[in-house]
């Protein structure tokens, strides 16, 4: 019998001033952060008025003292959780459905006839735009603002979901089919894994949309929240805190994306990556 | 080969009880509507042995392996497991594919794994089943990598062993080592002699080198572009040394007179 190849060994961490320049990065990446803010100080303490105008703008040392003092508010750690639990029943909701109902159009004829062009014709509908609907539709602003959230990611979901389904190798579903396989063994172990990658991208895509649209619904009919507190706050002219909430936003907005990102990347590890890429 | 596997190998033969298939077509014409590649083909691989089927590209080789496995119906005529019509792909008749057809987000073993958990095998057992199967191929030491760390070397010996686990009754074989280099294709085919001793297992192997198709087939059916030119029997035994006895050279020699463009 043929001798044992030995296991391929991994690639070794590149030359000296590669794993430098790798070490550099997070440094880099903190110092970009801290000159945007040191710019932000600069316009605004200078009260500097080139045709866009920072003499308004609070600083951010205005902001940082109101951010300081909002932590230490029970009311600004509520409208944090009610959108934290908007965005996520409303993004769960959509992953879910949204990758049923793309593999099921991407696997089906008769799927893609029924449901096909009814998707098609609400897709393009902005989620905001469907505020009026969902005031009509649900008893409660909660219930509506989490349907809007829910519709913003579910398409995106949707579409990468549908692509991806068909952009599998045929050979995998063959293979699975002459072991004796049937659908449901076709679909557990080839249609979802093979089209996870493709899936993780409209996650990706899905949770920044229902960012902007879970904050824009709060601030069109919302009760609480950080998107209606960021509103309130304009309305009574009080702008260290607008910027609290937009820091805010920000932040979370983050945070809910790099959940996303690694969830994805650790799913879809089997991926053959170039190590030390650069991946975000 | 260490005693240890040699029990192995006896285990396998016991444990498989079921002979061979003895696939059928008759009068099939094999493609798709509108793009008939075969027409009217009568053939037979008999159960346990391995029937080559040469031809140059496009004669519908890989068409006809794909009606023998189940995943394109005959558009006329039958074809046939033991008499039984073949209507589906199912797990008697595993198909080897020339491209790569491991699944990338499963390792080694657990590709091996898949035809013995859809079987219903506990997990403990499949994978001891595995473990057995890829050190057969010579891939010990190797189980937990994923396929885009192998070579395709490697990548076809995975193939092999998954196809084989799943105890089928019939191999089917689509240019397996196509995409090889010669090298390491003399090794897989000694490879697939020895993995294949025992299982009892009907092969059909499509290739279109005329010298693989003598080294593996105990009967080589010659595949032209006007459909089946013949069924030629191997005169070696099946004993895979090397096959340069007189009777052999003059069948090659035949063989390739027979698939030339000029007589067909």
């Amino acid at each position: 019998m043929t001798a044992v190849t030995a296991p391929p060994t991994k690639a070794s961490a590149g030359p000296a001033p590669a794993r430098r320049t790798a070490r550099l990065r997070p440094v880099v990446r903190v110092l970009s952060l801290l000159a945007a803010l040191g710019l932000w100080q600069l316009l605004t303490t200078l009260d500097v008025q080139l045709w866009l105008r920072f003499d308004q703008f609070p600083s951010v040392t205005d902001v940082a003292g109101e951010f300081g003092e909002r932590l230490g508010d029970g009311a600004y750690w509520q409208d944090v959780t009610d959108s934290l639990r908007r965005i996520t029943t409303g993004f769960l909701l959509a992953a879910v459905l949204g990758v049923a109902s793309g593999v099921a159009v991407g696997r089906s004829r008769w799927a893609a006839d029924l449901v096909g062009p009814v998707l098609e014709v609400l897709r393009p509908v902005p989620a905001i735009a469907l505020v009026p609907v969902a005031i009509l539709l649900f008893p409660s602003n909660e219930q509506g603002i989490v349907f809007i959230t829910f519709t913003a990611a579910f398409f995106p979901v949707l579409v990468a979901t549908r692509h991806a389904v068909r952009a599998l190798a045929p050979v995998w579903e063959e293979a699975v089919l002459t072991m004796g396989g049937g659908r449901w063994r076709v679909l557990a172990s080839v249609v979802l894994p093979g089209a996870l990658p493709g899936i993780f991208g409209g996650l990706s895509v899905g949770i920044g949309v229902s960012w902007i649209c879970v904050i824009s619904a709060e601030m069109i009919s919302g009760e609480y929240g950080v998107g209606y507190r960021t509103w309130q706050d304009y309305t009574v002219i009080d702008y260290p805190g607008v910027f609290t909430g937009i820091v805010t936003i920000g932040l979370l907005g983050w945070l809910t994306s790099t959940v996303v990102e690694l969830l994805g990347r650790r799913l879809t590890h089997w991926l053959p990556r170039r190590e030390g890429k650069a991946t975000s | 080969m260490s005693t240890d596997t040699d029990t192995t190998v006896t285990a396998q033969r016991t444990e498989q009880s079921a002979p061979g298939a003895r696939l059928t077509v008759t009068g099939a014409e094999f493609g798709r509507p509108g793009a008939v590649v075969l027409r009217g083909l009568d053939l037979e691989a008999a159960s346990g042995e391995i029937l080559t089927v040469v031809g140059p590209s496009g004669c519908g080789k890989s068409t006809l392996l794909r009606t023998l496995a189940g995943l394109l119906p005959a558009l006329a005529g039958q074809v046939a497991q033991d008499g039984r019509p073949v209507t589906g792909p199912g797990a008697d008749r595993a198909l080897i594919f020339q491209e790569d057809a491991l699944l990338p987000w499963r390792t080694a073993r657990a590709n091996v794994e898949l035809p013995l958990a859809i079987r219903g095998l506990g997990r403990p057992e499949r994978r001891a089943r595995a473990e057995q199967w890829l050190e057969r191929v010579g891939l010990a030491g190797l189980e937990r990598q994923l396929p885009h760390r192998l070579s395709g070397g490697q990548r076809q010996r995975v193939q092999l062993a998954r196809a084989l686990a799943g105890q089928p009754r019939a191999v089917l074989m689509d240019e397996p080592f196509g995409a090889l280099d010669a090298q390491t294709r003399a090794g897989m085919q000694q490879l697939l002699v020895e993995a294949l001793a025992g299982s009892g297992a009907t092969v059909v192997f499509v290739t279109h080198d005329v010298d693989e198709a003598l080294f593996l087939g105990d009967r080589v059916a010659l595949l032209g572009a006007g459909g089946l030119a013949g069924v030629r029997t191997v005169p070696s035994p099946r004993d895979r040394g090397a096959r340069d006895d007189p009777a052999t050279v003059a069948l090659r020699h035949d063989i390739l007179e027979s698939l030339s463009p000029r007589t067909s």
